[in-house]
């Protein structure tokens, strides 16, 4: 884990620079997310109201202010992956992990989210774990990646 | 030959990470060609292509260029590849096959109007486009491509990559100079436009991807060579993101002019275990449903323009028989609801409105006066809208009460 520091440090002291700091940071973070105290200190920074901060986090799904699983799993759903079964992928997901659209397993290793198209409709169905994107899926496939997740976290 | 290799020219022949690779295959030529012109003519050359927007709008690009060179001052140049309308991954290939095209367009259009700093607007999903994006411009700054005199001459120009955050709307030039200057993407009142008034109240000249990665083409062969490629009133290639029930998925480039039934039967093999098409959409959520019997439209700007819609970013999302034309509605329909910014009520409300109204016809509950309400509220959404999202929207629901109006009307209750 990187300290805020230390992205901050990297950036000029211009709003501008404000979602680049917030995805470098949420990304380097366990749990995916921007807590109170780092929109604090993000302000303070950056010389804005923490509301701005706040008004940018709440506006861009990528951002967050609740803690997210150490695995994030978005499954597309948009119609290229509809008409290639991508309800089977979600339903095979929330059977595994026993939860739903947005919910995060009681471990904290995965959150679930239903998300739009990631750009890889020539392969889908298609779903992004954290920042890697995992192609023409299938029940099976997706079994074995969820069952390699839960090692890797070991 | 269905396929004309243009800007897909150099895709799987070079590494995108190595500039030279790019170089020894007639990189960066169309850079030297244009800082040996004057900008004024550079512009000219472009007019003289009649090339249009790649984004999905088709505006002539020569306008917007011309309008931001006579501006006076500091001016920006963004490169929108923000592509998040479902079913397009073109200006994602580019990037990640092609990055250096991109670029040289970027510094060409530069000297041609004079701005000396230019962004690129990545949408946030796109990681590995991020990546290779971030290398290519440290690559050029290293072989004075990018930065103070350029090759030696008096013209400095910087790039700065820009990262989205999962906002749809930020594809729209307003929300995202907006998302730019660090701020939620909410769109802006127009006019005055972008050319006049962008990031930081200056000038901006906003242009996607594809559109970009053609101008060296265009300074390489000449504009009027140019306008010979494709269709009078739509020149050049267009590339073709190719999805759904199709045997082969994948991106083609393709003339302008070429039949939509072709790219799906010649390029793409025809539909998945020879089932039928129920409906094919074009160009993406906001873009036209239409029937099998329409397949032998050409892509064609004016063609398009029927629609009223961003159908020009070239996405061909084929659907089969096994599908309900109101499961497509539905998730396009979802999809706006979320993506929507919030600021004007005809988009924020209206969208909430059209999915209650879907919802009646799904579950067999919508009587003729919803009918009626559905068509009215697809009209004003579309023309009372502030951004290009709300104004485009529709255009599925429109074009399917046109031409699937059997489906609405199987499920209305007398």
């Amino acid at each position: 884990m990187i300290l805020l520091k230390e992205v901050l440090s990297k950036y000029p002291k211009e709003q501008e620079y404000l979602i680049e700091i917030l995805l470098e940071y949420q990304t380097s973070k366990k749990n995916h997310y921007i807590s109170a105290e780092d929109v604090a200190s993000i302000a303070k920074y950056l010389d804005i109201p923490e509301s701005q901060v706040c008004s940018v986090i709440s506006f861009y799904t990528m951002l967050s202010m609740k803690p997210k699983g150490k695995f994030v799993i978005q499954v597309c759903h948009d119609v290229p992956c509809f008409v290639n079964d991508s309800t089977s992928i979600y339903d095979k997901l929330a059977e595994l992990l026993g939860i739903q659209d947005g919910e995060t397993t009681k471990d904290g290793l995965f959150t679930l989210e239903i998300t739009e198209c990631i750009g890889r409709c020539n392969e889908s169905p298609v779903m992004r774990v954290n920042d890697s994107v995992y192609v023409s899926l299938t029940p099976a496939k997706v079994e074995k990646i969820i069952q390699k997740l839960r090692g890797d976290a070991k | 030959m269905i396929q004309m290799k243009m800007i897909t020219n150099r895709f799987g022949k070079i590494n995108p990470l190595s500039i030279d690779s790019y170089i020894n295959l007639d990189g960066y030529k169309g850079l030297k060609k244009a800082l040996s012109i004057h900008p004024t003519k550079i512009i000219d050359e472009i007019e003289k292509s009649k090339i249009r927007g790649r984004g999905g709008a088709g505006f002539p690009t020569h306008i917007k260029v011309r309008a931001l060179s006579k501006q006076l001052g500091g001016k920006f140049i963004v490169c929108n590849a923000d592509e998040g309308e479902p079913g397009n991954f073109k200006d994602r290939s580019i990037l990640e096959n092609d990055p250096h095209a991109v670029v040289e367009g970027m510094i060409i259009l530069a000297y041609a109007t004079g701005a000396s700093k230019g962004y690129i607007y990545i949408r946030g999903e796109y990681q590995n486009a991020i990546k290779i994006m971030k290398a290519t411009i440290k690559a050029a700054e290293e072989k004075k491509l990018l930065g103070d005199k350029i090759l030696n001459k008096s013209f400095s120009f910087k790039i700065e990559i820009r990262s989205g955050a999962g906002s749809y709307v930020c594809g729209e030039e307003f929300s995202l100079i907006e998302s730019i200057e660090g701020k939620p993407g909410r769109s802006r009142t127009k006019p005055p436009f972008p050319t006049e008034k962008g990031i930081h109240d200056l000038p901006t000249l906003i242009n996607n991807v594809e559109t970009f990665a053609n101008f060296p083409h265009i300074i390489l062969m000449g504009g009027e060579e140019f306008a010979k490629i494709g269709t009078p009133s739509s020149t050049g290639t267009k590339l073709i993101s190719l999805s759904g029930n199709v045997k082969n998925k994948g991106l083609y480039e393709v003339p302008f002019g070429t039949s939509i039934r072709d790219v799906i039967f010649k390029l793409g093999k025809g539909v998945k275990n020879n089932r039928k098409i129920k409906m094919v959409q074009l160009g993406g959520a906001s873009g036209p449903l239409i029937p099998e019997y329409m397949l032998d439209m050409s892509i064609d700007f004016d063609r398009f323009e029927n629609f009223d819609s961003k159908t020009g970013t070239g996405a061909i999302i084929v659907i089969d028989d096994r599908f309900d034309l109101f499961d497509v509605l539905l998730i396009n329909m979802k999809f706006f609801v979320h993506q929507s910014c919030g600021k004007c009520a005809p988009c924020r409300e209206g969208h909430v409105q059209i999915v209650n109204l879907l919802n009646k016809f799904i579950n067999h509950r919508a009587t003729e006066k919803d009918l009626m309400s559905i068509e009215n509220l697809a009209n004003v959404i579309q023309q009372t809208s502030l951004c290009g999202l709300g104004q485009t929207s529709m255009t599925s629901i429109i074009s399917s009460l046109r031409y699937f109006r059997d489906d609405y009307l199987s499920k209305v209750r007398y």
